[in-house]
């Protein structure tokens, strides 16, 4: 048994609103609310949830690019979310980004090898030949080659750009990626390149990857367990094949049926659920879901569900199948 | 696509460009498909394949300059909308033919309430008061799925979320009672449960009022859930077009046949290579003189030498093949693997 890579507990990420013309706080959003998980060592965490419904939020607060307001972020066994100075410069080491916007995260003003070479720069690696030679032996590794070296961001394709925010991602030799819609930008044909592109670096580096995506389909591909959120909470979470096969929680089956089967035979002809995701400002109270579940009973609406077992509960750390959900069984679950 | 004789929509070779300062991007080159009265019809392709150009270009919306309509033809029930009067166009726009977009701020105007816009519809359309303007708009916003519509009619866009925007603009495009309704990717900013909703609300508006459909989009799971028959565009040209069925279980352009395959589905196993499509889509500044899509067609590298000059230096034209069109020289006549 080994203890996990990346463990999250209780995380929660407020952010005041201000209004009016002393800017006074008017109220909270809750992005996070509460979210804990885990992630092992060579595995992929794939995080799934609609907009607004923090997902986003929950991967710039694990690399601590936003303040948790508490909670804890402990990465092979360290406290990310109170490290300060020298001891969070080092645990940034192991963890990098990759973001969605080829187009927006890299400096237009520096040359792709500039680009690729500055995480070593800051970090004080190597010397200057041996920086040059990491950054050459990295592109290679993404697919490109060294005539991208002196080039700058505008002269590349999107999926070239994302490459190349693989690659700086790749510098440090981080042994966790959070990657945040990496290829929701791209052209379908792009887009398999480029998540082959990172399933061939898990196989060969052992990375752990905390996937961030609205799409299904991407999800199920890459990921060996996959987390359902809900304004700011965790709804539902578990193995791959579990959650996509048997989806225990009211929203994660209405998600599974929202897509398209891919099929022009089967079709879907049943009227979906209705009405939108409520605001993180005014949550419903007890269930976030409880606004649209047509499983909903006044007890839904009392407290917040806590994560339980669905089925017999997996004694292997990290497989467990669990669901927030009260009605579980009138849901057939 | 049926052999229609009097098709609601006919393209016909159209040829647009755009001039800039590296030259004349001939961004639709050669664009012909039609659309029967009550069909829906779906365009595919990726970035910059010309799709978008093509939707613009029924309405007259390409902005020119720098857009330079090169040639061709688009008969609207017959009548030639390229060869139009400004004010014959006016008349269609919006009544006959309506619009919706990606982002539902182009088709929003900011400082009006939604009632105000929705209403000018009604009274250009049909000549109705306010009053009863307000009811049809009511009516109609509860149709599309709108939350307390009475509330909404004095709402400015801003003060609603993307998706009930994307309500109010499919309205708006409804209350006039189109019988084409052009929609350019009008799902692809919106939430997967939300997205369902809009796909069923549009396919129950077209079973009552009869609206043909032409979908924009580069996402093969709308093309199969919504269309009856698919054009699939690459590099300005219309490489294949087919009912959506054939299509998906026997496509014989090699372009359709990889981007089918390059999209991860459910029963593709886990962690699996993906089939990708290598390279990239050939400059429209300067076309390759064969098949644009030869330097990335895995087919054509399996063909000999003698087949593959071919491939490189003489054009395909889109040629009927039974069940559709393709334009290949040496189409794939097997399933999808």
């Amino acid at each position: 048994m080994t203890a996990p890579l990346l463990e999250v507990r209780d995380l929660h990420k407020r952010y005041p609103v201000r209004g009016g013309i002393l800017s006074r706080t008017v109220g909270t959003v809750r992005a996070v609310a509460g979210v804990s998980l885990s992630v092992q060592a060579g595995q992929t965490l794939g995080l799934v949830g609609e907009s607004g419904c923090g997902k986003s939020t929950l991967g710039r607060t694990l690399m601590r690019l936003e303040e948790p307001t508490s909670g804890q972020v402990l990465f092979d066994g360290n406290d990310l979310a109170h490290a300060s100075g020298d001891a969070l410069f080092k645990l940034r080491r192991e963890m990098q980004m990759v973001f969605q916007d080829p187009y927006s995260s890299l400096n237009p003003r520096l040359t792709v090898g500039e680009i690729v070479r500055e995480p070593l720069i800051v970090h004080r690696i190597g010397s200057k030949a041996e920086q040059l030679e990491r950054v050459r032996e990295l592109l290679a590794t993404v697919g490109l080659g060294t005539d991208a070296l002196q080039r700058y961001p505008s002269e590349f394709s999107g999926g070239q750009r994302q490459r190349i925010g693989v690659a700086r991602a790749l510098s440090l030799n981080p042994r966790l990626v959070i990657a945040d819609e990496p290829v929701s930008a791209l052209d379908v044909s792009v887009q398999s390149q480029v998540l082959n592109l990172m399933v061939q670096l898990q196989r060969e580096r052992g990375l752990a990857y905390v996937f961030i995506s609205h799409d299904l389909s991407v999800v199920e591909h890459v990921s060996d367990v996959v987390a359902i959120m809900y304004l700011g909470c965790i709804v539902e979470m578990g193995p791959v094949r579990q959650i996509f096969d048997r989806p225990a929680h009211p929203y994660t089956r209405t998600l599974m049926q929202a897509i398209p089967s891919g099929n022009p035979r089967v079709r879907r002809e049943a009227a979906p659920l209705e009405g939108e995701t409520p605001s993180p400002m005014s949550p419903p109270a007890g269930c976030a879901f409880s606004s649209r579940c047509p499983f909903v009973v006044e007890a839904c609406r009392q407290a917040v569900p806590p994560l339980e077992h669905v089925g017999t509960p997996n004694p292997t750390p990290g497989r467990e199948h669990v669901a927030a959900c009260i009605r579980l069984e009138a849901v057939g679950a | 696509m049926s052999a229609d004789a009097n098709p609601l929509l006919a393209i016909d070779n159209l040829q647009v460009g755009f001039d800039g300062e590296a030259g004349r991007v001939r961004a639709v080159d050669g664009v012909s498909f039609s659309i029967a009265a009550g069909q829906t019809v779906g365009v595919v392709g990726e970035s910059g394949c010309g799709k978008s150009v093509t939707a613009a270009s029924i309405l007259r919306l390409v902005p020119s300059p720098p857009g330079v309509m090169l040639g061709g033809q688009i008969r609207f029930d017959g009548r030639d909308i390229l060869a139009m009067k400004r004010e014959d166009l006016a008349a269609l726009r919006g009544r006959e033919i309506a619009m919706v977009f990606q982002d539902p701020m182009t088709s929003l105007n900011p400082v009006f309430t939604v009632e105000r816009q929705m209403g000018e519809v009604l009274a250009l359309r049909f000549g109705l008061g306010r009053a009863a303007a307000a009811e049809r708009s009511i009516a109609m916003l509860r149709t599309v799925g709108m939350p307390d519509p009475a509330a909404r009619l004095a709402v400015y866009p801003h003060e609603l979320s993307g998706g009930m925007k994307q309500r109010v603009m499919i309205a708006m495009a409804l209350l006039c009672e189109p019988r084409l309704l052009i929609a350019d990717e009008p799902t692809t900013a919106l939430d997967v449960t939300v997205q369902a909703q809009i796909l069923h609300l549009m396919r129950e508006l077209q079973r009552k009022a009869g609206t043909a459909l032409l979908f924009i989009t580069h996402d093969m799971g709308v093309i199969a859930e919504m269309c009856d028959a698919v054009v699939v565009m690459y590099a300005g040209r219309v490489v294949e077009r087919r009912p959506v069925v054939n299509l998906f279980e026997r496509p014989r352009h090699p372009y359709t046949h990889g981007l089918l395959r390059s999209i991860p589905r459910r029963g593709t196993a886990y962690k699996a290579l993906l089939p990708t499509i290598e390279g990239t889509v050939p400059s429209l500044l300067k076309p390759p003189p064969g098949c644009r899509f030869a330097a990335r067609c895995q087919h054509q590298q399996s063909l000999a030498a003698e087949s593959q000059r071919r491939c490189a230096e003489v054009d395909p034209m889109l040629a009927a093949d039974g069940d559709g069109w393709v334009a290949c020289h040496f189409p794939l006549n097997g399933a999808t693997s």
